[in-house]
């Protein structure tokens, strides 16, 4: 039912997480292909933080079959997968608020890397030029817009194949949001691979080309956002509150 | 006029010196969050590689080059360290760590001791820097001005370190959320092994500049640690510029303390951090420390009460120590008896660390409370061992009531060292108040009761007054009392929430552990016959976090079983080895390396006596 891409980059198979002795997914399944937008949709605790969170490396306790670049990330360390190319931005955003912007940056710069955008600070400072006039601010001096921009920006300084972003609408004022989606889409003519996560079905309608429904850690739906506009009843069982 | 002068230059010295080390710890302690005991080894070890490689190489070339030697050698011992010991325990709980610097602390003694002997060691004089200036017709030692000025400097080095490369940004960066600098794509291991270089060469250094102004001993370990501490809280953990004042501020308190208040020149400065720390609960420069993100640490089980197995083992085992004076002398029972004292001590400790969520580097200053509530009763009024016993810890307890009520306002290392300055000052009491205590002459002829004095005796009554201390402890752990205080531990926010005072509860937690460590402490004097300020020393304190640690925090026989393995370790290594320090440092290093979650901890672990899930 997924509609899969032939070269896909990222593709997870049969992953189940648990926190403890709960069970937070069941095999979930997942693919995105090369300068795909693809988006993980479901409700508040459905799971979307806790898949990015075991792609990445950063749940303990995660079995099931992630491949990467043509890499089994299965095992590896968190720091092992983003220099694979495999770039996250969590949704608690998590700037360093004792560092400045242009600090914050260079956290996140990894050398160049071949089928994938470069960036530079000043590229990123036309992407997101609210942040080109605060370079010495620090972190913990901005705004929760401006933050979620700097947090994308410090993770596309590593010039990723790819790029794990959760909710990146999520407690924006409006205004931001539709800022948001022009630099997501810009992304995409970059020819950036995104997977987002969102709550909000619009948001993801504007940017995405494919989604997967999630709800209780189990993926409900896989298709075109074209697909999902039309099934009613996905939407109405596992998306509206 | 000139007299202060120099007095203040002179203070000055001693700021740089002690910045040196304050920074080394400072920076280990905000990347890893480790307290590192053995940074005071290392300053020690710098002194004595300084030492040697100046006699082998003379000359002005040589000395200049032994010292900057000496200091990298310090930091790669200090990468050793992190890459055979501390690397495998990032994941483990917090304060952990703690435990095998120590190991390291006792490892480190023992060596210098093999390579360097007991004696003291003169080092070289700086060449060029051997005669001293006149200021103000007063003399002063050319070499203390190098060192003045060296403070600032590496002061200016550190900030460029930190502020202008790439690493110093990527360390900032995981001193605040560890876990996301992995995220994007940091190797933090080698980054910490780095930081643990970079830090335990500039103790090193510390160590190597020493040379020229003072002998090189065996007991500049702990002295250098415990005012590094002072030095880097006063600061602010983490803060390297605040180092730098607290540095300053201290030595010069210590340079005119000196002057002003001779007869308590030891608590000095004590007293000042706990000002500090009452009015910035956080340092000087320091802030609220946020809780290290990804620091791997993992939320501990619940502790139950014990099922049916357990009431059986301890029944068992209360018959089996009550069977044991028909076995055993005198000698073995008089080890017995310490060791069930210990024992009570090390569960009071546990009380406020493991439920309460407070960890105390000062315990013993209550230990030390009730054997000098015992002893001073019988110094002063000759009073009987009974009303010796009931003193004890009521004293102890008035002692926690006081401190508890500053402490609690704390919490994690500022909270720990707050204990450790109430502990010195009452110790430097104890220590310089003669009249009263008996200063290090001590209190003698503090023996029990005719009807107590044979040892089996004695054993029963320890055997009755520990148990149940123990059993009294654990019956509050399950109380309503012990839930909400454990809910404080968890969450001091919610528990706020649904109306628990958090700080009343831990308050009294402190004031009930206190008297307990003082009904041990009062039993230890009569075990004894005598009380010492070391009682109350910090040695003492280390020995209780020892059988805490080594016992594993969150359970409640971890307390015990420590106790027993660190006293039988002890007295067994004293026995038949001359270097007990260095056995009993690796046995720590090597339990805390095998079983990181304490040794009873670890144990429950086991499919074995892993509880049935109902």
């Amino acid at each position: 039912m997924t509609g899969s891409t032939s070269d896909a980059i990222l593709t997870v198979e049969a992953l189940n997480a648990y926190y403890g002795r709960a069970h937070i997914l069941s095999d979930v399944a997942l693919q995105a292909g090369r300068g795909e937008v693809v988006a993980l949709i479901g409700r508040n605790g459905a799971g979307k933080s806790t898949t990015f969170k075991s792609i990445m490396g950063l749940v303990d306790d995660r079995r099931g079959r992630i491949t990467f670049a043509g890499n089994d990330i299965s095992r590896s360390a968190p720091h092992e997968i983003a220099r694979l190319g495999l770039g996250y931005v969590p949704e608690d955003r998590r700037i360093f608020t004792d560092l400045t912007v242009m600090e914050n940056l260079e956290v996140g710069r990894q050398r160049p890397r071949e089928g994938a955008p470069e960036w530079t600070p000043e590229r990123l400072f036309t992407l997101f030029p609210n942040l080109a006039e605060m370079r010495g601010r620090l972190g913990g001096g901005m705004s929760g817009g401006e933050q979620q921009m700097l947090t994308i920006a410090r993770t596309l300084m590593g010039n990723p194949l790819a790029i794990l972003l959760d909710e990146p609408s999520e407690g924006l004022a409006p205004r931001i949001v539709e800022m948001m989606a022009h630099a997501i889409i810009g992304l995409k003519a970059e020819g950036q691979t995104i997977i987002l996560s969102e709550q909000n079905l619009h948001f993801a309608g504007l940017v995405s080309d494919r989604a997967h429904v999630i709800e209780k850690g189990r993926i409900r739906f896989g298709g075109t956002m074209r697909e999902l506009a039309a099934d009613e009843a996905v939407r109405r069982a596992y998306l509206t509150l | 006029m000139g007299f202060y002068l120099v007095q203040f230059l002179g203070g000055l010295a001693q700021a740089s010196s002690l910045f040196l080390v304050a920074a080394g710890l400072s920076i280990i302690f905000g990347v890893t969050r480790i307290v590192n005991f053995a940074h005071g080894s290392f300053y020690m070890l710098g002194a004595y590689l300084a030492y040697t490689l100046a006699e082998r190489m003379g000359g002005a070339v040589g000395f200049w080059s032994a010292i900057a030697l000496a200091a990298v050698a310090t930091g790669v011992v200090g990468v050793v360290m992190e890459l055979l010991v501390l690397r495998r325990l990032y994941r483990g709980p917090e304060l952990f760590q703690l435990l095998a610097t120590f190991g390291v602390v006792l490892i480190v003694q023992d060596v210098a001791l093999l390579i360097w002997g007991p004696e003291d060691l003169l080092g070289p004089r700086a060449p060029g820097l051997e005669g001293v200036v006149r200021i103000l017709g007063r003399p002063f030692p050319k070499y203390e001005l190098l060192l003045i000025a060296l403070g600032p400097i590496v002061l200016g080095l550190l900030w460029l370190l930190f502020h202008r490369t790439r690493w110093g940004t990527l360390v900032r960066a995981a001193t605040q959320d560890r876990e996301m600098t992995a995220a994007l794509g940091i190797n933090q291991t080698w980054l910490f092994t780095s930081v643990l270089f970079v830090g335990s060469l500039l103790a090193g250094l510390g160590g190597a500049l020493q040379i020229p102004r003072e002998a090189v001993n065996l007991h500049m370990d702990i002295n250098i640690v415990v005012e590094a501490f002072v030095v880097v809280v006063v600061g602010g953990m983490g803060s390297v510029g605040g180092a730098f004042l607290a540095a300053v501020l201290i030595g010069l308190i210590q340079a005119f303390g000196i002057l002003v208040f001779p007869q308590i020149t030891l608590v000095v400065v004590f007293l000042f951090m706990a000002v500090v720390l009452v009015v910035r609960p956080h340092g000087l420069m320091g802030r609220q420390q946020a809780t290290a993100r990804g620091a791997g640490h993992v939320p501990e089980a619940p502790i139950h009460a014990s099922g049916m197995m357990g009431r059986v083992a301890a029944v068992g085992l209360l018959v089996v120590l009550a069977a044991l004076p028909a076995l055993f002398g005198d000698y073995a029972l008089a080890v017995l008896t310490e060791m069930m004292i210990l024992a009570l001590f090390a569960a009071s400790l546990h009380f406020i660390m493991g439920p309460g969520g407070m960890v105390s580097f000062g315990h013993a200053a209550y230990f030390g409370l009730g054997a000098y509530g015992a002893g001073l009763l019988v110094k002063h009024l000759s009073g009987g061992m009974v009303a010796g016993l009931v003193s004890a810890p009521l004293f102890a307890g008035l002692g926690a009531l006081l401190f508890g009520w500053f402490c609690v306002r704390l919490s994690g290392v500022y909270l720990a060292m707050l204990t450790l300055a109430f502990a010195q000052i009452v110790w430097s009491i104890a220590f310089q108040w003669y009249a009263v205590t008996g200063g290090d002459n001590g209190i003698l002829g503090v023996w029990p009761d005719g009807w107590a004095s044979p040892r089996w005796a004695f054993y029963y009554l320890s055997l009755v007054l520990c148990a149940g201390g123990v059993l009294m402890l654990r019956r509050v752990i399950f109380s309503p009392f012990g839930y909400a205080l454990r809910a404080g531990r968890d969450s001091p926010l919610r528990a706020d929430a649904v109306g628990i005072d958090v700080r009343h509860l831990q308050w009294l937690a402190f004031t009930v552990a206190g008297a307990f460590a003082g009904l041990a402490g009062g039993l230890y004097a009569y075990s004894k016959g005598s009380v010492f300020p070391t009682l109350m020393a910090i040695p003492r304190s280390v020995d209780g976090l020892v059988m805490v640690l080594l016992g594993g925090v969150q359970t409640l026989t971890g307390p015990l079983v420590g106790a027993a393995v660190f006293h039988a370790l002890n007295t067994e290594m004293v026995r038949y080895t001359d270097h007990w320090r260095l056995t009993l440092g690796v046995a720590i290093v090597l339990l805390v390396v095998i079983f990181p979650q304490g040794i009873v901890g670890t144990l429950a672990r086991l499919p074995f006596f892993r509880r049935k899930e109902a």
